[in-house]
């Protein structure tokens, strides 16, 4: 179906804005600070049991056998699920590996994998059930480094696994044996040999980036019932409902209509609850049960279960003139996935250079499986990774040419009707705003202080659109709820709401949305890309569309006049023009007060694919401190400029700059997992696995820039995943400055630093 | 699985006498800010919990021959909000704030942080440098122990079946004393030490030094105290060539391991940092009071 504002969104620069564009209180904020508001492991249902996974000592290991009789026999125990409970699915297909994750099958994948679960009446007995299951494993060599799995002696996860896009060009890989490389991806543009011929600087440099946690604060858990009709209700936080609702069907083999999911508050998720892990097996040990059934996990099962965001190693090679154009890039990047593909890794090599106006690019990409958990998104998955890399290069090209570093970057930037290396051409962008914004800011114009170091970056995302299902229904007295199929995980629901009542004409506190269960809407897309706003934006400002439409039919009506006699502006039906006749106005609850009298409820729905989002650019300014005698860095200002197109609600845009900072921060300085030789996860704890506190942090500064997508009714473009990209290089190259060695590995953690320092001194 | 226990006496006697007679593992819990978070990890499966937190002798700071009773219930932000107390131990207080949170401080206490034997308890090296004296009562009657006796291994005490730390003794203080205690993390706070420094120190009128102790955190099995590090003070201005011995003395005696906290040679390599720092940070103190 042809949607008119996927053509034509009636974006208008000079609309006047009543609500968008101010910071209202989040209808949803009041239970959030007072702890009312009902997160996924706040639901209790009678009868309900405690469920507990057993997981895998071993990183890697055959399973010979399980014998669960002892812990079916003790007391209080109500099910026991294992994998053999699931339906057989084969492995290395989508969903049989999917289900592989949730529940080993054949083999142990990782340390923390689970392989079998338990139903109890309490968690003690189930603790002390899972202890009576005995798991006898045959166990295998393992590999944690991806570039140590890449090897042809390396031992090997999957028999099966031949790498998909193999070339005999290319001697690290070969379709004809088993491989732990998944596949290798290509992409480029022009002649990339004859370009840095021409380069008159050419900079080459190799990197490597740690996994890094999402770090979402509340852990996944979920409360699974089954119904005697065998109708499965599940509640989780999540940030997916409808693709969990379909996975399920598949992996479990349920129709569809028998599944629904009820996404909960959801305390954090960051690309991290796009997929399941308790779900499926809550699910199966309540129909084993025949009793409600929640599992939560602990923090340790969220580290040694969970995923990370994909390490990476890069090579990156720039070359430029002296005049600061880039003639061509290059670069070789390798992703480790954890135990199955799943990393996203094509975003990196396409989103790597997207903002500079490359004509000769060439890239290889490799997707890799070792055994540690298996990734899963986070924030622009696996792109700041590698632009760590990149602008890490750009800095010194800068530097080695004489030229500002916001200047070298704009000599290259995109502009309006760029065409990028993956063959999308962008209408209306803002790099070059954005650009000019950074480098008119305070911050920047700010001399550095002394003894500390200034790092510049930039960073680009896609931003996202895709399938968006939604209601809008006006109550008899005026008011409107709407129901939200795409998950809020950050707030999304007011500046959403606010869209809708500048549309109507009504104050932003008659409007108030609801998260939908599966039943309730067509499908929708997951909460990820940056999508949520936009999408569903585009479609509730449609649904508001169709009740005006209505509504002033139905004032006609009253009226008896004309339909095209009746005019709508702020929040009132009135008559077009003298000739239409005298009436007084009609708000919309006049008209919704008139159900029983007129034609019944008014209510709007809208389904679509949306298309229209606007890419995103942000630039990055931090200064450092470096202590040279422990290592430790001090970030003392950081500076996040970004384009948002349009702010709907502009303390949630400079809550979402402020918070991809912070966890780039994290990532940049001290996040890493560190495994023993045994494949154990060592740090499985907020205390070891060391994300920053409130105090490591500055008050993040933010310049928004407002260079409106012309495609969204409200100018709006996707602010949730630009503000990580720039980060842990803009931080690498403020070390760079710094201390006089850029880093090229994460983290830049104490330790290091003072290696680095130590090994700059030595080299003098 | 067992059935777990919880007590909450209100005498001394009563207390010692519950974990006199316990069968399995028995916990004392003051904060339970360690107790409970290592039962919550599945590290402890304790059967009985002896609850002091009832017991009023155990809670509480008071003046005792020139010096300072503290129970060792007290939590950490009795100790931080007790002016007279701060004033005199600015550098346990260094050590104590550095506990946790503000919330985490509000349940720990020095007894617990001594007990837990964590190598990197935040307020042990302090404590050692002050000379604090441990009133130990168990089933067969008190002993008063040094601080530094307790701890034997990471989470092993020299205290006997039944034994519970009562109070801490700190001793006068003379006039040009100052204490201070460093210690670094990755972050700024919510974290354990990778390595800590504590340093007491006494001036004369001239400023020359008349006692000193050092005591080190984190870098071996249980906090030390390096009597070569406060050796190396004593007798001198503490000038530049006394800091350098100082450091040495202080590296010199850093038995580290390399773990997930840090390396063996970053550990060594910043004790000797924190030293220097401390030592500077003590002796600003110490002029303040002559």
């Amino acid at each position: 179906m042809a949607h008119d504002i996927l053509e034509n969104s009636g974006f208008a620069a000079d609309r006047k804005l009543n609500i968008v564009g101010t910071s209202p209180i989040k209808h949803d904020g009041w239970d959030k600070v007072t702890g009312a508001a009902k997160f996924s492991s706040d639901l209790i249902l009678p009868g309900m049991l405690v469920g507990k996974i057993l997981r895998s000592p071993h990183p890697h290991a055959v399973i010979k056998s399980i014998d669960t009789s002892e812990a079916e026999k003790l007391a209080g125990v109500k099910a026991v699920v294992t994998g053999a409970d699931f339906p057989k699915i084969k492995e290395g297909t989508p969903y049989g590996d999917m289900t592989r994750m949730v529940m080993a099958q054949e083999k142990v994948y990782h340390e923390g994998h689970p392989v079998a679960a338990v139903a109890a009446t309490s968690e003690a007995v189930a603790k002390k059930a899972l202890k009576l299951i005995k798991v006898d494993y045959e166990v295998l060599p393992h590999v944690i480094d991806p570039v140590a799995a890449m090897q042809p002696d390396a031992p090997i996860l999957h028999s099966y696994m031949r790498t998909k896009g193999a070339t005999p060009n290319d001697p690290k890989v070969s379709a004809d044996r088993p491989s732990n490389i998944v596949e290798r991806y290509e992409l480029g543009v022009g002649d990339v040999d004859a370009a840095f011929k021409e380069a008159d600087v050419i900079v080459e440099r190799t990197f490597d980036t740690k996994p890094m946690h999402q770090g979402y604060i509340e852990p996944q858990s979920c409360v699974a019932t089954c119904s005697e009709e065998g109708e499965i209700e599940l509640w989780c936080c999540t940030q997916a409902p409808f693709v969990y609702r379909d996975r399920l069907s598949e992996i479990l083999k349920v129709d569809g209509s028998k599944i629904k999911v009820q996404q909960s508050e959801l305390g954090g998720g960051f690309g991290g609850k796009t997929a399941f892990y308790a779900e499926p097996v809550a699910i199966q040990l309540a129909r084993k049960a025949r009793r409600p059934v929640k599992i939560t996990f602990t923090r340790s099962e969220v580290f040694r279960g969970t995923g990370p965001v994909s390490g990476t190693q890069s090579r990156i090679k720039i070359g430029c003139k002296k005049d600061g154009t880039i003639t061509a890039a290059e670069a070789e990047l390798i992703f480790q996935t954890g135990p199955y593909s799943g990393s996203a890794f094509t975003n990196a090599p396409q989103a790597m250079f997207t903002r500079y106006d490359l004509k000769n690019v060439r890239t290889v990409s490799y997707e890799v499986v070792s055994n540690r958990p298996k990734v899963a998104s986070f924030r622009a998955p696996c792109v700041p990774q590698v632009v760590f890399g990149v602008e890490g290069i750009m800095s010194e090209l800068a530097n080695k040419i004489g030229m500002d570093q916001i200047d070298f970057r704009r000599k290259n930037a995109m502009a309006d009707g760029a065409k990028t290396i993956y063959a999308e051409t962008f209408g209306k962008i803002g790099f070059i705003e954005t650009l000019e914004a950074a480098k008119a800011c305070d911050h920047y114009l700010s001399p550095v202080p002394k003894g500390q170091g200034r790092g510049i970056s930039t960073g680009f995302w896609f931003n996202r659109g895709g399938e968006t299902s939604s209601t809008l229904n006006v109550a008899p007295d005026g008011s409107v709820t709407i129901t939200i199929g795409t998950a809020d995980v950050a707030g999304s629901r007011i500046s959403i709401s606010m869209m809708v009542a500048e549309e109507l004409g009504i104050p932003v506190d008659k409007v108030r949305a609801v998260l939908a269960d599966t039943h309730q809407l067509g499908f929708n897309r997951v909460t990820a890309g940056s999508r949520t706003t936009f999408s569903q934006g585009v479609v509730l400002v449609d649904c508001a569309r169709k009740v005006i439409k209505e509504m002033a039919g139905r004032a006609a009506r009253i009226w008896n006049v004309p339909e095209e006699g009746v005019e709508f502006s702020n929040g009132s039906f009135r008559p077009a023009g003298a000739n239409v006749g005298e009436f007084q106005p009609l708000t919309i609850a006049d008209i919704a007060k008139k159900t029983t009298s007129t034609e019944g409820a008014i209510a709007a729905r809208s389904d679509m694919n949306v298309t229209g989002a606007g890419p995103g650019f942000g630039c990055h300014i931090v200064d450092v401190a470096v202590d040279e005698e422990t290592g430790a860095v001090e970030i003392k200002r950081y500076t996040v400029v970004e384009d948002a197109g349009k702010a709907i609600h502009p303390l949630q845009v400079e809550g979402q700059f402020q918070g991809g900072a912070v966890q780039g921060i994290g990532w940049a300085l001290n996040e890493e997992y560190i495994f023993g030789e045994d494949g154990k996860m060592q740090n499985p704890g907020f205390l070891d696995y060391r994300m920053p506190v409130a105090s490591d942090v500055p008050n993040i500064d933010t310049v928004i820039v407002e260079v409106p997508n012309p495609r969204h009714p409200f100018g709006l473009r996707g602010v949730g995943e630009v503000p990580v990209v720039p980060t842990m290089a803009a931080i690498a190259n403020a070390i760079g400055n710094c201390i006089g060695v850029r880093p090229q590995s994460l983290p830049m953690s104490p330790p290091r630093m003072l290696q680095w320092i130590k090994e700059r001194d030595a080299a003098k | 699985m067992t059935d777990l226990r919880y007590e909450a006496p209100n005498s001394l006697n009563a207390a010692v006498a519950l974990l006199t007679e316990a069968k399995g593992l028995a916990r004392v819990m003051a904060g339970g800010t360690d107790v409970i978070v290592q039962m919550e990890m599945d590290q402890s499966e304790p059967e009985l919990i002896v609850d002091i937190k009832k017991i009023p002798k155990l809670r509480g700071i008071s003046a005792e021959n020139g010096g300072f009773r503290v129970g060792a219930a007290t939590t950490g932000m009795q100790l931080c909000d007790h002016k007279t107390f701060a004033a005199a131990w600015p550098g346990v207080i260094d050590g104590v704030k550095l506990i946790g949170s503000i919330q985490v401080k509000g349940r720990a206490s020095m007894g617990g942080n001594l007990c837990n034997a964590s190598p990197g308890a935040d307020s042990v090296p302090p404590m050692i440098a002050a000379g604090a004296i441990a009133r130990v009562v168990g089933p067969n009657g008190v002993r008063e122990v040094p601080v530094e006796r307790i701890p034997t291994a990471p989470g092993k005490t020299s205290l006997a079946k039944g034994e519970i730390i009562a109070s801490f003794f700190l001793p006068p203080r003379p006039k040009g004393s100052g204490d201070a205690y460093m210690r670094f993390t990755p972050r700024t706070e919510m974290d354990i030490a990778v390595t800590g420094v504590a340093i007491n120190l006494t001036l004369d009128a001239e400023g020359v030094c008349t006692a000193a102790r050092v005591a080190i955190g984190a870098v071996a099995p249980t906090a030390l105290l390096v009597k070569d590090a406060g050796d190396a003070l004593i007798g001198t201005k503490v000038d530049e060539a006394a800091i350098e011995k100082l450091v040495a003395a202080t590296r010199a005696a850093c038995k580290p391991i390399d773990d997930k906290r840090g390396t063996k040679a970053f550990r060594i390599e910043v004790t000797g940092v924190l030293a220097r720092r401390v030592a500077m940070a003590a002796l600003e103190r110490a002029r303040g009071n002559i």
